[in-house]
């Protein structure tokens, strides 16, 4: 776990990378989920902002 | 080549040709050969790509092209994201992708794990699979309707006479109730081959040794498939669920062709609402919104696609 954070914190592409799939899966699930409407309201934001960090931070270091 | 050789293809060139191609760089040359391609690429792509996300900010309806074009800001993606129809159009989406997958993983590896034991006949059983795999779309959505048929389709009869009920008291394709778990079911009869394939390649990269080893251990059957089956055919599973994802997600033709998006609007995907929107209610910049809203998603999941597959890859 601390490794996890120590990679968030030097920029390494690894933790970035599922921080950024994390943020995606959950904006697909918000935008399908039958339960609450707020979350299909802020489900494309959250998987834009998951896939703009995916494109960046494919381009850091490993 | 030697050196010979190459001469010899050089002056072998006609003179006309080679005093054509004297005086350009190799960078122009290679220019030449991509430029096509790249101009292709940016007119087919990346243009329409760029207009729909700039008629996306504006109300602009294809239908009334005379009509002054107003710059509305946020507004068409405020309304789809609040809009209950689109939401419910994500809700049987959902509904279609997550059983869909459910049904291909489970049989397709089923299926894998039968075909991967050597028996006779093996190739045929793999051929007869992949059969509906080849078929297209429309094809098979136009044969499934016929079996759907109340009164003379086979699938009624072959419920009827599995569950003892009567064969036209109930409509797969007509029913609210049925109709999705009716374009489930042609679905996976369609693509349940392909994550067969895929699972099949996976279970054939296990080397024998590990199970030989495993055996030499004492390994039960079922500890070696839950510790050696299971875990090196997961990141192909993976590969197959993404990529039936984002393919189901996009899913139009099957489905317009079995239900048109009804009875209703229990069948309405997002796609078909999308065409709908643009080529019904001619309101292209909410529809240009909405396509942008699909875009992103089927982008987002494509990227973390190919992120699993360099993972395979790498294994």
């Amino acid at each position: 776990m601390s490794d996890f954070f120590k990679g968030l914190m030097q920029f390494r592409r690894g933790p970035w990378e599922m921080v950024a799939t994390i943020l995606i899966a959950l904006g697909v699930f918000m935008l399908m989920q039958p339960f609450v409407l707020w979350a299909f309201t802020y489900s494309f934001i959250t998987t834009l902002i998951g896939t703009v960090m995916f494109i960046i931070v494919s381009h850091f270091p490993e | 080549m030697s050196e010979k050789t190459a001469e010899r293809v050089a002056n072998a060139t006609p003179v006309h040709i080679a005093r054509k191609i004297k005086g350009l760089s190799d960078r122009t040359i290679a220019w030449i050969f991509v430029g096509p391609t790249i101009f292709l690429l940016l007119a087919i792509n990346i243009f329409p790509l760029i207009w729909t996300v700039n008629l996306s900010f504006t109300n602009f309806k294809a239908n009334r092209i005379n009509r002054a074009i107003d710059y509305v800001g946020l507004r068409n993606y405020e309304r789809i994201l609040t809009d209950t129809d689109v939401w419910l159009s994500m809700q049987a989406t959902a509904h279609f992708l997550f059983w869909t997958i459910f049904f291909q993983v489970l049989i397709g590896f089923t299926l894998a794990w039968l075909i991967n034991k050597k028996f006779k006949g093996n190739d045929l059983w793999t051929t007869i699979i992949v059969l509906p795999m080849m078929l297209s779309p429309a094809v098979v959505g136009n044969f499934w309707t016929f079996l759907y048929q109340p009164q003379i389709g086979l699938f009624n009869y072959v419920v009827a006479f599995l569950t003892g009920r009567d064969a036209s008291s109930f409509e797969m394709l007509g029913s609210v109730d049925l109709a999705p778990w009716s374009i489930v079911i042609v679905d996976t009869w369609m693509w349940t081959p392909f994550v067969m394939l895929i699972c099949l390649a996976g279970l054939r990269s296990i080397p024998d040794y590990i199970y030989e080893a495993a055996e030499v251990d004492r390994a039960s059957k079922l500890r070696q498939f839950f510790t050696i089956t299971i875990p090196m055919v997961l990141p192909f599973l993976m590969l197959a669920v993404l990529f039936r994802g984002i393919e189901n997600f996009k899913m139009f033709d099957l489905v317009v062709q079995l239900t048109g998006g009804g009875p209703g609007s229990t069948t309405e995907l997002a796609s078909i609402h999308l065409k709908r929107e643009a080529f019904e209610k001619w309101r292209t910049g909410y529809s240009s919104a909405l396509a942008i809203i699909l875009f992103v998603t089927v982008f987002g999941l494509a990227s973390i696609y190919v992120k699993a597959l360099n993972k395979v890859k790498g294994k």
